[in-house]
């Protein structure tokens, strides 16, 4: 069976977690990245899964290499970031932002869209082609952002195992698109390369939502599957972040299963359509209505 | 063993039918809250939890992030997600990565759900046509919570409970019918 066939499980659970606060610790001690605020069950599974494929029998020897070994770092956030994503993955959502959002966004001028937790960029080229098939990507900027490096440059050259293809066009009809998925991509020895000019309003850079700040005026912020990563008060502080960025009745979109809090949904985000999780910005300052 | 305070099962191929046996043999006044992960294919689990809830005495519906696991209910992993129990006895879903194919994975929801409960814990592995659920049953074992395995002779596809008895072993091992029975035995005082 394949490498995560089995599903890695702690020795002794009282010790593994006292080796998992010390793991997460040494990561922010020596290089300065917060992992205490993530929801510990799933964080756990992905610390072990790293010892695990790092050949560490243990998480504390996982800490030895984290602290000891600076070229790791990359790969340990990789590891612990979980870049999972599909091109069009819900394409109801896809089909939303197409017929209800992108007509509100064409009244700008100029649109500026932040895709946090952009994971391997599938869904930064689905939002370009959308944007294309709107006509409105010459307007356009998309900022992707993610806190794995890895990961962005995975992104920035938008290849894919070629596999992937059939279940993306049928995401990408099922959104609404009215060409087809393969006018964008080439194929080639098993993988699939998507169209670099997909990529021309498209700047990539590292971004922790944990300690970084708003660094651009937002009129869509997509952040899909990101926050249910995260703990109650870290989610919060992030829905923060996704407010002071955006402008008045800017968009938010969220994870299909991804609650967030009904009270601060009301005073600081309007549902445009809860059950997609696409929110607007209301008026005024965070948690001031 | 103490006195179970939650369980979980497990089913993929023909869990469907056999669900609804189980659920539908619980006894209204069970206090545990029931977790369950089944491979279902479809995009959402809300017509699953409609049809069940029509078989089943106790309410049954989608389990939501961040939420409390409530006792004297059934709540089902949803579609596209692995479905974890954090220590404060929440629910916490992931999008990582398929575990055997399958997301939501049983192994994922009985490994998390034994670190919480440890030896108050029982799970259930019904017919299915893949190995999920047999690590997570061992791991359910190790810390001390119950093992209920239907019996693969009974089972619509054997492969499953096969794989949970070759790997973690069980506790008890019997045909769908007698499932529902033994729990409100195990569960209720
Ligand atoms: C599951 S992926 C979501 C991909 C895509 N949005 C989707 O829904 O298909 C989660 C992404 O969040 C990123 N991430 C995790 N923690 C983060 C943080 N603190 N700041 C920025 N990105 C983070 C991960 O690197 C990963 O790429």
């Amino acid at each position: 069976m394949s490498h995560e066939a089995t599903e890695p499980a702690a020795a002794d659970p009282g010790i593994e977690e006292i080796e998992l606060e010390l793991f997460v610790r040494a990561m922010q001690r020596r290089h300065g990245y917060d992992f205490s605020q993530y929801a510990p069950a799933s964080l756990k599974r992905r610390v072990r899964q790293l010892a695990t494929q790092l050949d560490c029998g243990t998480i504390s020897a996982l800490t030895g290499r984290a602290l000891h070994d600076a070229g790791l770092l990359p790969k340990l956030l990789e590891g612990l970031s979980v870049p999972v994503s599909d091109m069009f993955r819900d394409p109801a959502v896809f089909r939303v932002l197409r017929e209800q959002v992108l007509p509100v966004l064409a009244s700008y001028p100029q649109i500026n869209i932040w895709q946090a937790g952009c994971a391997h960029g599938e869904e930064v080229y689905s939002l370009a082609i959308l944007l294309e098939e709107a006509g409105l990507y010459e307007r356009s900027q998309i900022f992707a952002t993610d806190l794995s490096t890895r990961a962005l440059q995975h992104a920035r050259e938008g290849i894919f195992p070629v596999r992937e293809a059939q279940q993306w066009s049928r995401n990408y009809q099922a959104a609404g698109g009215s060409r087809s998925l393969a006018d964008y991509y080439s194929a080639r020895y098993g993988l699939l390369k998507l169209d670099q000019r997909l990529r021309r309003h498209v700047t990539f850079a590292q971004h922790n939502l944990v300690s970084d700040r708003v660094f651009c005026e937002a009129h869509l912020v997509l952040c899909r599957n990101v926050l249910i990563y995260f703990s109650n008060p870290l989610q919060d502080h992030c829905l923060q972040l996704f407010h002071d960025s955006l402008v008045r009745g800017g968009f938010l979109c969220l994870g299909l299963r991804e609650s967030i809090d009904a009270a601060a949904a009301s005073t600081d985000f309007a549902p445009v359509d809860a059950a997609r999780r696409i929110y607007r910005r209301t008026g005024g300052e965070w948690r001031r209505p | 063993m103490t006195a179970p305070q939650a369980v979980v099962v497990g089913c993929s191929a023909g869990g469907l039918d056999a669900l609804k046996i189980l659920l539908g043999g619980l006894d209204p006044a069970l206090p545990q809250a029931v977790l369950v992960c089944c491979h279902s294919g479809s995009d959402s689990v809300e017509l699953l939890c409609e049809l069940l809830g029509r078989a089943c005495p106790l309410p049954v519906f989608e389990a939501l992030e961040r939420q409390p696991v409530r006792g004297g209910a059934v709540q089902l992993a949803p579609s596209g997600y692995h479905l974890l129990v954090e220590a404060d006895r929440h629910f916490a879903l992931s999008v990582d990565p398929r575990v055997c194919h399958a997301r939501p994975s049983i192994d994922v929801l009985f490994t998390s759900a034994a670190e919480v409960w440890r030896d108050a814990l029982v799970g259930v592995v019904l017919t299915g046509a893949n190995a999920d659920g047999a690590d997570g049953l061992r791991q359910l074992r190790r810390l001390g919570g119950c093992a209920v395995v239907q019996s693969p002779s009974d089972a619509e596809a054997p492969a499953m409970p096969q794989a949970a008895l070759d790997r973690a072993g069980a506790d008890h091992c019997v045909t769908l019918e007698a499932i529902a029975p033994l729990l409100n035995r195990l569960c209720l005082p």
